[in-house]
């Protein structure tokens, strides 16, 4: 009975040896096991901590919505010398949606067209399903506007209140006042200018207010600048012109008193402003003056002392140089004195007292005049005059009678000021000025003899030269007439012409310059040409007989202007 | 209530479930349902349908859901085990057909359309493929002459190749994790799990290269560049929610958020509900997680240690990897979060898998070591026999 025995003890043994084995591994399975929590355990700790770096942060997903402060900043009105309004506030609502929130865009837009049927409908349905959370969808609505569509009760749409900016004026001043952008933020014109001199700086700190500013007044009186606006529309139609412009300045102070350039645009419609030619011509369009410089080269050779009114010169045969031949319009074919030379305006004479100067003499006195530098003014849009990298003979010669050079016709205007107002240059303004304020900066160019010379010779022309058609009786007008050729395919055109009235009044103590400058006319009927004398002359005349009165300017009858003393 | 002494199915079935692992299977259940009220009517306007659709067709679901979680842990672990190789045989034999004659959807043939109801036979065959790998991997270690394990790593190619083939690389990644976590909880030898861990690493190195919407997918999770609008949404809505919500209802990014219903429910809850709404989710999951393994560690028969294991994996993975995607933990990947996510039959498989595990974890005293649970012990001890 032993085998057994020992057969059996082995079995035992074996089952046990398998027991342990088992056990083994059931503890080793257990620690398997507990490895797995573990590992378990951590991706929680990291969901976890997941979570709570979620739960930190901000939400950013409106942070690109405009503040509504800002959208309710106030801009200050802006308002003529007399206090009438030119630009103002207005409250106004916006329309904005949350395309997150919108349930369905092809809904919302069809009932939105029911009350803005000028809806794109293309654009506002990417707008609307667009994973944004916050998009214009109008700015700016009416009242009724307002009212139909909160009527409407579409989810996700919503009005913000705003400010915009309302012209009363419409057209009438646009070039001066300038216009805004749908932000509010001037991007022309005097409203341009507000912003540089620290409105945007406050709008980018968030330091605006909501309440109404101290408006800020302009040079501008609203009652000439309609009556200067209204006056070339009407001479832009008579003569068919492409364009037109004016400007009323007072010599004294430097203020302009009314500017205006054809064609021009509503600033309440900005976006007639990038259309074609709408710009402002008087400042930031540069041009070949014509006759109108024989002024400037007339003051210079009487203001160098070389040349004297009583001098004459022989304007009977053309220049010839360099292969050009520079004759007279109005050919007399004699020697001319001074004063008959700026009548006649001939080239030929004015060529000869710029030649006594000398080139040197001549680019500098137009440079002391500011014709060839920009200008400095508060207005944005202002133009960098042209001139020969090089000055000869050839280029005073023909810049002596106003080719050659491009200049803007409101520094021509600013330089004919100086020569009426005793010989003072002042830098324009937009803003209103007193005469002690501009003296302070006013620097003599010319000597106040030179002045009162020029002041003779502009009445002068008025009155027996190419200017009478500008005479406004009782007024006493004097000018200088400019009839430019333009440039036509890289030729001066002989029937393609940029005219120029450069008028001053009251001539026995001028107070205002006058500049009108009409693009291409053409001749009136009737007429068989189109010379400044026969179209800008006139505007100039009709704009001064209708606002000579309004600007504080007497009238005063007589021989020559002189007070004629009566005794009935 | 059901008298302790009685000894019929329904009073020993009573008696010996784990009830708190019950009661968390259930609030799950619940709380899908409610999230489904805010997560899947968005949808469902997208498409064109009844507001209500998906949320009607969730509450029908329900109802199988739960009639076949509690009945399947009425099974015996013997009965678990048949059902398991029947389902198993069932649903590979579908995947097949699906290859041929399933509905193609986004590009992979993952259903079939069975009776009216589009089913997603992977989705049955993982409980079932769970429940034969331990029962394979305990084959071994009690009859070492069986080469279970051999066994095992056969079945694993032949699933891993069908879901290849549909292409379904998520559900692929899955199982294979779900299935190396086994044979490493089996208490293999290290040097087989280091190398089954060099394939595993080899096989998504693999995928990387050889399929590029992977690669695409993996790209952007780690540089963050691409189309990253889905996980980008996610996250907007997660932390629009804040840490309370944003209020039932009241959620938006939810409506511009694609498979809000499915995939990213977790960020749908996170909007509303808010962020310690989705902590307490996941510390549901994290307790049937930690509560499942720790049945498993006081489990002395290998079979149902591995099964119960195995079980844990599957239900934690998935939930993992779902919720690492919401939260751009992990790179993009399609798949729903077990119980919560809206998913038609997909939820009666899940329901298999969780009545596997209760019926599992069930108290067989004869079996269970006498230590504590890591959770207390919530059960009542039967007499002895």
């Amino acid at each position: 009975m032993k085998k057994p025995d020992i057969f059996n003890r082995m079995l035992e043994k074996r089952r046990q040896a398998a027991l342990t084995a088992r056990k083994g591994s059931g503890r080793e399975a257990k620690s398997r096991v507990m490895i797995a929590m573990f590992c378990f355990c951590a991706f929680y700790v990291v969901i976890g901590g997941r979570l709570v770096q979620y739960g930190m942060a901000d939400d950013q997903a409106t942070a690109s919505i405009p503040r509504a402060d800002m959208l309710l900043a106030s801009r200050p009105d802006l308002v003529d010398r007399n206090g009438e309004i030119l630009a103002t506030d207005i409250r106004t609502v916006s329309l904005y949606a949350e395309p997150r929130r919108i349930v369905d865009a092809d809904e919302a837009i069809e009932r939105l067209q029911t009350v803005l049927p000028d809806l794109d409908i293309r654009t506002t349905h990417r707008k609307l399903s667009s994973d944004s959370g916050f998009q214009w969808l109008r700015r700016q609505l009416t009242p009724k506007q307002q009212a139909d569509i909160m009527a409407l009760g579409i989810p996700g749409i919503g009005f913000r209140p705003e400010k915009r900016r309302f012209y009363p004026g419409g057209t009438t001043a646009s070039h001066i006042v300038g216009h805004v952008n749908v932000d509010n933020r001037g991007i022309a014109g005097m409203e341009k200018y507000l912003d540089s001199q620290g409105l945007a700086d406050l709008f980018d700190l968030g330091m605006t207010v909501d309440e109404e500013m101290e408006p800020v007044a302009l040079s501008v009186d609203l009652r000439v600048q309609h009556i200067v606006r209204d006056e070339l529309a009407a001479a832009m139609e008579r003569y068919d012109a492409i364009a037109a412009g004016a400007v009323v300045l007072d010599i004294h102070t430097g203020e302009v008193i009314a500017m205006s350039s054809l064609p021009d645009y509503n600033p309440n419609i900005p976006s007639q402003a990038l259309e074609k030619d709408r710009m402002n011509r008087m400042s930031a369009g540069t041009y070949e003056m014509g006759s109108t410089f024989k002024t400037f080269t007339t003051a210079m050779a009487l203001d160098s002392g070389r040349v004297r009114m009583g001098d004459s010169f022989d304007a009977s045969r053309p220049i010839r140089i360099g292969g050009h031949t520079i004759s007279d319009f109005h050919g007399k074919h004699r020697v001319l004195s001074v004063p008959e030379i700026f009548i006649y305006s001939s080239n030929i004479g004015t060529a000869k007292m710029a030649e006594v100067v000398g080139v040197q003499g001549h680019q500098e006195f137009l440079t002391r005049l500011g014709l060839l530098t920009r200008m400095q003014t508060e207005l944005p849009e202002v133009a960098m005059p042209l001139q020969p990298r090089e000055w000869k003979q050839i280029n005073s010669i023909t810049i002596s009678f106003g080719h050659g050079v491009t200049t803007t016709p409101l520094q021509t205007a600013v330089a004919a000021a100086a020569l009426m107002n005793g010989g003072k240059l002042i830098q324009p303004t937009f803003l209103p000025r007193t005469e002690a304020e501009a003296m302070a900066h006013a620097v003599q160019v010319v000597n106040p003899q030179t002045s009162a010379d020029m002041r003779e010779l502009f009445r002068l022309n008025s009155l027996e030269g190419s200017g009478r058609r500008a005479d406004v009786e009782g007024f006493r007008v004097g000018g200088k007439t400019g009839t430019a050729e333009k440039v036509v395919n890289g030729r001066y055109s002989s029937n393609v012409r940029f005219n120029a009235y450069l008028a001053a009044f009251p001539m026995d103590a001028p107070q205002y310059v006058v500049l009108v400058v009409i693009d291409e006319p053409k001749p009136e009927e009737g007429q068989h040409s189109a010379t400044a004398g026969l179209n800008a002359a006139p505007t100039v005349s009709a704009i001064i007989r209708r606002s000579a009165s309004l600007l504080g300017v007497q009238p005063k009858y007589g021989q020559d202007g002189s007070a004629m003393l009566v005794s009935y | 209530m059901v008298s302790r002494a009685e000894r019929g199915l329904v009073a020993d079935w009573f008696w010996t479930i784990d009830r708190v692992f019950l009661i968390a299977f259930v609030l799950l259940m619940a709380l899908g349902f409610m999230l489904s009220f805010a997560a899947s009517p968005a949808v469902a306007e997208r498409i064109g349908l009844d507001s209500f659709y998906f949320v009607k067709r969730h509450a029908v679901f329900l109802l199988p859901t739960l009639v076949v979680m509690i009945g399947v842990s009425f099974l015996t672990p013997r009965q678990v085990r048949r059902a398991a190789l029947f389902i198993f045989g069932l649903s590979t034999l579908l995947m097949v057909l699906a290859l041929f004659i399933g509905v193609e959807v986004k590009g992979s043939r993952r259903w079939i359309a069975l009776a009216g109801i589009s089913i997603q036979p992977s989705e049955f065959m993982k409980p079932a493929f769970v429940i034969l790998c331990a029962w394979l991997f305990s084959e071994h270690s009690r009859q070492p002459e069986i080469p279970g394990n051999l066994f095992a790593i056969i079945l694993f190619v032949i699933i891993s190749a069908l879901l290849l083939a549909q292409p379904d690389l998520g559900q692929t990644v899955l199982v294979a994790a779900i299935w190396g976590g086994m044979f490493f909880m089996a208490g293999m030898p290290w040097f087989w799990i280091i190398l089954f861990g060099v394939v595993g690493v080899g096989g998504i190195l693999g995928a990387y290269t050889a399929f590029p919407h992977v690669q695409g997918r993996i790209d952007r999770f780690l540089t963050g560049e691409g189309d990253t609008y889905q996980v980008d949404t996610a996250r907007e809505a997660i932390i629009r929610g804040d840490w309370f919500g944003r209020g039932p209802g009241e959620g938006t990014i939810k409506r511009i958020l694609p498979d809000s219903h499915t995939d990213f429910i977790f960020a749908v809850a996170a909007e509303e509900f808010g962020i310690i709404f989705c902590m307490a989710l996941v510390v549901i999951f994290a307790f049937i997680v930690l509560r499942g393994l720790s049945h498993a560690s006081r489990e002395r028969d290998d079979f149902t240690r591995l099964a119960i294991s195995g079980l844990v994996l599957l239900i934690g993975l998935q939930s993992l990897i779902n919720i690492s995607v919401n939260l751009e933990l992990a790179p993009a990947k399609g798949m729903t979060l077990p119980l919560i996510s809206y998913g038609g039959s997909s939820m009666i498989a899940v329901a298999i898998s969780v009545g596997f595990l209760l019926a599992l974890t069930r108290r067989r005293p004869e079996k269970r070591s006498s230590e504590r649970s890591l959770f207390g012990d919530f059960g009542f001890r039967v007499p002895a026999e």
